[in-house]
This record gives C-alpha cells, sequence and structure tokens, in this order.
C-alpha cells in the first residue's frame, strides 16, 4: 500500500465547499497524511526539516489547492522555494523525492472552455501547471495530469460537489493501492478526465 | 584649612575657565587644564604654593586611572589583545629604552643611563586617552594599537619599580615617600617579605573574586548612593596603601583589581563611582604639570631643554613608526600612531621622583630630563591637532571609506535598561541574533541570580548620567529601554536625549498613556508590554473556539496594525479633553470590529463570480 501525502493549501477553507468536499472525502483513509499549510504555518515560517521528512515518508505527493491568478496560494510557492533544497530534491546528490507520484488537485472559477486557447485564460491548464511538470521533471518525479475541478464560479450543486468528492476519493484509493495506470494516466488531459479509463478493477 | 580652601579654589576655577575656552578653541581638555597650570603657576600669577605636594597627592588619580583601566579590559579581553600589547607595547618600549639609553651612555654612567632610558621610554597613558577618547578614536584601530601600547607601558612600570632600585649609585636619603604606613616589613627577613608580598596579592585576587560580591550586594541593597561611592574609594585607598606598605607599585595592585573586578556586575557602578574623582585629580594634576615647568631652570638651559624635548620626541616617533610598519599599519594609521605615543609620560615624574628617593639619579640630571619630558606632553595637543590638520587636508575622500570600516570592525553596540520579566526574554533574544548588549538593572538580587545564569549583567541606576556613560552611551548605536517605571523611562530618554542626541531609541511602555508620554518625548519606537502577549493570547484563544489558524492570525495581524495606526490619532486627541478621547476611541474599536467582521464573512464566491463574469463579459 502506498503512502499519500496531501499537502492542502487554501487560505479561506472554511468558505469553500468544494474543497472542504474534496477533503473530507478523504480525511479518514488509511494511509493519507493531511498537511495543511496554512494552519501550520499562519505566519509562513515553514519547518522545513518537518516537511521533508513527511515527503521521504511518503510514496505520493498531492498538492491540493485553488487556482489563484493562474497559480496555487502563495504559501506553496513559498514551500517549494523552502523545502525543495538542492542536495535533497535535485542536484547530484538530491534524490529524495525521486520515483514518487506527483499529482495536483486543483480547483479552478472557470470551466474547462475558458482555459483554452481561444478562451478568456487564453492557456490551457496544462500550460498553467507546467512550472509544477517541470518541477517534478528536475526531482525525478513521476508526474500526473492534474485532478481539476473546473467551472466552480458558476456555482456548483451539491450534486456536483458531491459527484467530485466522491471521484477524488476513488483516484486517491486507487493511488494509495496501486490500482492506478500510471502510465495510461500520464496521457490524459486531467487524471479525472475518465476515471474509470485508467483504475484497474482487482 | 582656609589655605587649603583657597587652593583648592584656585585649581577648580582655573580648571573650570582654562578647560572650556580650549575646548572652545578645538585644544581639547589636556592642554586646557596645563595652561591653567601654568598661569597659575610661580611663573605665571603665582597663585599656588606648594606644586610638589599637590603633583604627588594628584598621582593618585593615575593610580584611580589605571584602577579604571583594569575594571576596562577583562581578562578574556586582555588575552584577546596579546598580540598587540605584547608585540607592539613590548617593541616600542624595548627599543625606545634601547635607543635613549644608548644616547644617554655619551654623558652619564650605564646604570643611570639605563634608568633614564626605561623611564623615558613611557608615554603619557592620561594624555593620550583623554584625548582620543575625546576625539572619538577609541574604538578605532589605530586607537586600540595606541592603548595597547599604553597598556603594556603601565604593566612596564611595575618592573621597572622593581628594576631601578638595583641600578642606585648614590647614597640613598630616605624621605619617606615609600615609607610603610602600617608596618615596616623591611624589618622582616627576606623570605617573609616575599611571603607577605605574595599574600596581598593573592588577597586582592580573593577581595575582588569572592569577598567583594556579596559587600556590595549588601551594600547596594542599600540604595544609598554615597554608600556605594564610600565602598569604592576605600577599596582604591585600601589596596593602594596595602601596596605601598609591601613595597609594590599602588597602580599595579588597583590595576590588578580593577582586572578582577572587570566581570563583576558591579563594574559600571563602580567606574562611574570612582570616574568623577579620577578626573577631578587628573585635571588637578595636569594642572600641576603646567604649574611645575620650572621656565627659570628652561630659560637657563633652553637649548639642552629644547634638544632633549626634540631628540626624545625624534626618537620615540621613530621607534614607533619602525613599529608600525613592521605591524603593518596603513600610512594614516601609522603617522597617528606615531604622534600619539612620542611624548613622555606622567609616569616619567613617578620614576623621577622614585629615581631620586632610592639614589639612582642625581638630581641635576633629573631637572632638566623632568622639563623636557612636560613640554613634551605639553605639545603632545598640538601634534594631534597637527595630524588633523595634516591628514584631514591630504585625505578627503578616503575618509568615508575608513569609516564603514570602523564600524563593521566594532559590530553593534546596545544598551539594555533593565532585565526584569521583559529585559531578560529581549535579551536572550537579541544574544541569540548575535548581538551583546551591555544589560543594566538596578536590582542587586535579580543581578545576582541573572548573573549565575551566565548572563552579563550589570548592577546600576542607569538614570544616572555617569553610568549611562559608563555602560557606554557615547560610542554606543542603541539604547533599549526596558524599564517598567515610566518616570524613570522619561528621566532616562530625556537624559539621552540630552546628553547623546545620536543614541536610537526603542522602549517599552506599560500601558497606552506611558506609551503617550514617551510619544510626547519624541520617541517613535514604542512597544506597549502587555500588547504582544495579549494578541498572542486572543490568537490562541480563537484557534481554541475552533477558528481556522490561519484566519486567527491573520484578524490579529489586523488588529495589531490598526490598532498601532491609531496611536498617533489618539495621542494627538490626548492634550484635548478627555471626553473627546474616549469617543475617538470608542469609534476606532467600532471600525475595527467592522473591518474585522468584514474579513471573516468574506463570501469568497461571491467575489468569485463577480471577477469571472467581469471577466467573461467583455
Amino acid at each position: 500500500m502506498n503512502k499519500i501525502l496531501i499537502i492542502f493549501a487554501h487560505p479561506t477553507k472554511t468558505r469553500s465547499k468544494i474543497n472542504s468536499a474534496l477533503r473530507a472525502a478523504v480525511e479518514d483513509l488509511e494511509n493519507v497524511t493531511i498537511n495543511d499549510l496554512y494552519s501550520n504555518y499562519p505566519d509562513f515560517l515553514i519547518d522545513i526539516k518537518r516537511e521533508q521528512s513527511l515527503c521521504e515518508e511518503h510514496d505520493v505527493i498531492i498538492f491540493q489547492h485553488p487556482l489563484y491568478w493562474y497559480s496555487p496560494p502563495s504559501i506553496i510557492k513559498e514551500w517549494l522555494d523552502l523545502v525543495l533544497e538542492h542536495g535533497w530534491a535535485y542536484g547530484s546528490k538530491g534524490k529524495a523525492l525521486e520515483g514518487k507520484i506527483f499529482l495536483q488537485a486543483i480547483t479552478a472559477g472557470g470551466d474547462d472552455s475558458t482555459y483554452q486557447k481561444d478562451g478568456c485564460n487564453i492557456f490551457t491548464i496544462g500550460e498553467l501547471t507546467s512550472p509544477y511538470c517541470a518541477m517534478a521533471n528536475l526531482c525525478n518525479m513521476n508526474w500526473l495530469p492534474p485532478f481539476a475541478v473546473l467551472g466552480i464560479h458558476q456555482g456548483l450543486s451539491e450534486d456536483e460537489v458531491k459527484f467530485h468528492a466522491e471521484e477524488y476519493r476513488r483516484a486517491v484509493i486507487a493511488l494509495r493501492d496501486g490500482t492506478l495506470d500510471i502510465e495510461k494516466a500520464k496521457h490524459g488531459q486531467y487524471l479525472n478526465s475518465d476515471l474509470n479509463s485508467i483504475i484497474r478493477r482487482l | 584649612m582656609e589655605s587649603f580652601l583657597f587652593q583648592l579654589f584656585i585649581f577648580l576655577a582655573a580648571a573650570a575657565i582654562a578647560v572650556p575656552i580650549a575646548k572652545k578653541l578645538g585644544l581639547g581638555s589636556v592642554l586646557g587644564y596645563l595652561i591653567a597650570g601654568i598661569i597659575i603657576g610661580p611663573f605665571g600669577l603665582s597663585l599656588i604654593a606648594d606644586i610638589e605636594e599637590v603633583m604627588h597627592f594628584t598621582e593618585f588619580g593615575v593610580v584611580m586611572m589605571l584602577f579604571l583601566v583594569g575594571l576596562e579590559l577583562k581578562p578574556s579581553l586582555l588575552w584577546e589583545m596579546r598580540t598587540p600589547i605584547l608585540g607592539m607595547g613590548g617593541m616600542q618600549v624595548l627599543f625606545s629604552s634601547i635607543i635613549i639609553t644608548g644616547i644617554a651612555l655619551i654623558f652619564l654612567p650605564w646604570q643611570q643611563a639605563v634608568a633614564v632610558g626605561l623611564i623615558l621610554s613611557l608615554s603619557s597613558t592620561a594624555i593620550v586617552l583623554q584625548t582620543l577618547r575625546e576625539k572619538g578614536l577609541m574604538n578605532t584601530s589605530p586607537g586600540r594599537s595606541i592603548f595597547s601600547v599604553l597598556l603594556f607601558q603601565d604593566l612596564a612600570v611595575i618592573p621597572m619599580l622593581a628594576v631601578l632600585p638595583f641600578l642606585a649609585t648614590i647614597a640613598i636619603h630616605d624621605d619617606g615617600h615609600y615609607a610603610s604606613v602600617l608596618f615596616d616589613i623591611s624589618s622582616l627577613p627576606q623570605y617573609m617579605q616575599i611571603i607577605v608580598i605574595l599574600l596581598s596579592i593573592l588577597s586582592i585576587f580573593f577581595l575582588g573574586k569572592f569577598a567583594s560580591r556579596p559587600i556590595f550586594r549588601i551594600i547596594a541593597a542599600t540604595r544609598v548612593r554615597e554608600i556605594f561611592v564610600a565602598a569604592a574609594l576605600a577599596l582604591v585607598v585600601g589596596i593602594s596603601i596595602l601596596m605601598t606598605s609591601v613595597g609594590l607599585s599602588p597602580a599595579l595592585g588597583t590595576f590588578l583589581a580593577g582586572v578582577v573586578l572587570a566581570d563583576s556586575e558591579y563594574r559600571h557602578e563602580l567606574e562611574s563611582d570612582i570616574e568623577p574623582f579620577k578626573g577631578l585629580l587628573l585635571g588637578i594634576f595636569f594642572i600641576s604639570i603646567g604649574a611645575s615647568l620650572n621656565f627659570i631652570l628652561i630659560g637657563e638651559k633652553i637649548l639642552l631643554i629644547a634638544g632633549l624635548t626634540a631628540a626624545l620626541i625624534g626618537f620615540k616617533w621613530l621607534v614607533l613608526v619602525v613599529t608600525g610598519s613592521i605591524f603593518k599599519m596603513e600610512k594614516k594609521e601609522r603617522s597617528l600612531f606615531a604622534i600619539a605615543l612620542a611624548q613622555g609620560g606622567e609616569f616619567a615624574f613617578v620614576l623621577f621622583q622614585f629615581s631620586r628617593t632610592n639614589g639612582v639619579l642625581p638630581n641635576q640630571t633629573i631637572e632638566p630630563l623632568i622639563s623636557a619630558v612636560a613640554i613634551s606632553m605639553f605639545l603632545t595637543p598640538f601634534l594631534f591637532l597637527a595630524y588633523e590638520k595634516f591628514s584631514s587636508s591630504a585625505q578627503g575622500d578616503e575618509e568615508s571609506r575608513r569609516d564603514s570600516d570602523i564600524i563593521d570592525h566594532t559590530g553593534h553596540k546596545v544598551i539594555l535598561a533593565g532585565f526584569g520579566r521583559l529585559g531578560t526574554d529581549l535579551g536572550r533574544f537579541l544574544i541569540s541574533a548575535g548581538i551583546k548588549p551591555v544589560i543594566i538593572d538596578y536590582d542587586a538580587d535579580n543581578v545576582d541570580v541573572l548573573k549565575k545564569f551566565g548572563f552579563e549583567v550589570y548592577y546600576g541606576d542607569i538614570t544616572r548620567l555617569d553610568l549611562l556613560e559608563a555602560a557606554g552611551a557615547a560610542e554606543a548605536e542603541l539604547l533599549i529601554i526596558a524599564i517598567g517605571d515610566i518616570e524613570k523611562s522619561r528621566k532616562l530618554v530625556e537624559l539621552a536625549g540630552k546628553h547623546y542626541p545620536h543614541l536610537k531609541i526603542a522602549a517599552n511602555a506599560s500601558d497606552r498613556t506611558s506609551a503617550h508620554e514617551l510619544m510626547d518625548l519624541g520617541i517613535t519606537q514604542i512597544r506597549r508590554e502587555t500588547f504582544g502577549s495579549a494578541l498572542a493570547l486572543g490568537q490562541d484563544a480563537l484557534k481554541l473556539l475552533g477558528f481556522d489558524p490561519y484566519e486567527a492570525h491573520k484578524l490579529m495581524r489586523i488588529f495589531r496594525k490598526k490598532d498601532e495606526d491609531t496611536m498617533p490619532e489618539l495621542h494627538k486627541m490626548r492634550h484635548k479633553d478627555k471626553k473627546s478621547y474616549i469617543s475617538m476611541y470608542q469609534k476606532h474599536s467600532e471600525d475595527l470590529e467592522k473591518l474585522m467582521a468584514l474579513d471573516l464573512n468574506l463570501d469568497m464566491e461571491e467575489i468569485d463570480k463577480a471577477w469571472t463574469a467581469a471577466n467573461t463579459e467583455k
């Protein structure tokens, strides 16, 4: 069984229905650790050693966060800047993250049509998250396309929220139990484009 | 009695008139004293009678000065400076002695030549240190080199006092100068004499290390200041008497006591208590040097004395330049170093006197030499002035670069006033950040306890100017006031503002009213003592009530920012009537509540929708 670390970042999580729901869906799972950055480091003083050993102890690292101005909330950037040290995460001696699975679980306002070349956001989610793909590459991690819940600005119905939460739970369980076809998943646009096709049935 | 008071009046009045004039003319206080001496001396207005006696008495100022020098030299600092002290100092004293002895051999028998060489190798600690301090050069790198040499010289006096009697060639007529006060140890057998000497040195060490602390604590607890002054004076005088009676130099004894007490928490208190006495005695000592210039003798042997003075300064200068080059000083540094130390010193008077009574040197040799030494000392402040003129015109733009070098070298100097509940944590924080403040507290028991924890704390009332000075306010960069009592804080702020306007001040205020009072005094860096912990506790409370930790932190910051922002406005209102102050306060509180509620209830989704709508519309 893989161990999963969810690095969670939402500055006003009590007011985000979808992020609360996604989080609640995986919180009780065995072998899943939630690391809430804004709660642990309200003053942004990140404990580098603690974060590094958390990463070392887990096999899958998921960054769960909303997309603000086409980027994760600022504390994620702070985390990357501080925790991914040379000689630990990258460089000739930096092998700590090697082979671990990297995934972003993103919620964003616009729907899929806005994140297109001719949409109002002019870039795709894949393009906007490319720095994270590059980061995973440099750290020799196994990058997966993001789990994306889009179009939340139109307001999601209770059912829709429930559906996405359930999908998230399924994906996380599959990652944990090793039933997710990693190679196949890599070729999709989003991890949750078609979960059924990439989760092997036992 | 009346004639004594009259003499005293003449000295004090002369100093009070001459020193400010000399300072005004940029000549420094030492020159002021010397000129005052000449004016009131036998060759001026002839107002004073027994110069020898006065000089002999005020030599005690030198003893006190060495005590103070010792106080400033912790054993560890002494160890750190061992290279410049032994290297530069040793080289200067050795070479100067050899050269002067060599020249003196032409005219004198070898024993006398050696004595003259040793005595004239010394420079004037009193004049040079005083001048360096006045010009703010003490903590520069040439300043430190000069100090090292002076220190070595001060130490070298001790073996000189021991060696000189062996050079005696003239029948001694003892005038009782160094006769014992309490008992005559020369009646004891030789081995007993050595034991007595060792015992007395040991007793100084023991007194300073172990006995002084409980004694001073008891005295400090009385909070009667004069008693502390009395005890400090008794200590110095007592040690001098002890040293004299066993045949050692009182300067050595007090220096030793100073070094032993340098680690004591009472160091600054002792310093500030002895300082005025030292200053006054040295001042009068300088006056008596001025007065002792024997113009008749100088007039008679003008060529001889001028030659002696020129040779003295010239050869010492040469040795210093060579020493400076060997120790790789920069050109500018070296010229200050050489000019500062090229004169004869006040120890020469003491040692010449000593040689006379021990039958080492005859009067006719001593007389012109003393005049030459006195003139060379008199010329020193002028040499400093000449150096300043020369160096400022020669190197204008290099100045700024050098200055930043010096600041970098000395590091930050911080005085922390008050080491109670607040000061302790503050001090710990600063120390962990690599800043070592000079910490002063007025609670002897508290100081005692903290000392045991390894803090460098000193006992004393920081609202006294002399103690502030002793704590290093003149050179310090920042004064942190961590005193709970607003009356004391205010006094300290006023004192510091008046005498050390360069000092930055950060102050603690026990409450809002105190904060306003400090703001009245123009302090801008003020922290209310309990404000920080109140907000931190508030943040904890919100967290325990289930608030999101980041939210709680943000609310705390908003509150802190707003509250701090309204302080100046409330401060202005304070001087109006109480009613409008209260209404202003209430208005601000309401605003704050609204602001924080706004932050709490922000509907992210609403904002998100609005944002998208605005974007998609175009």
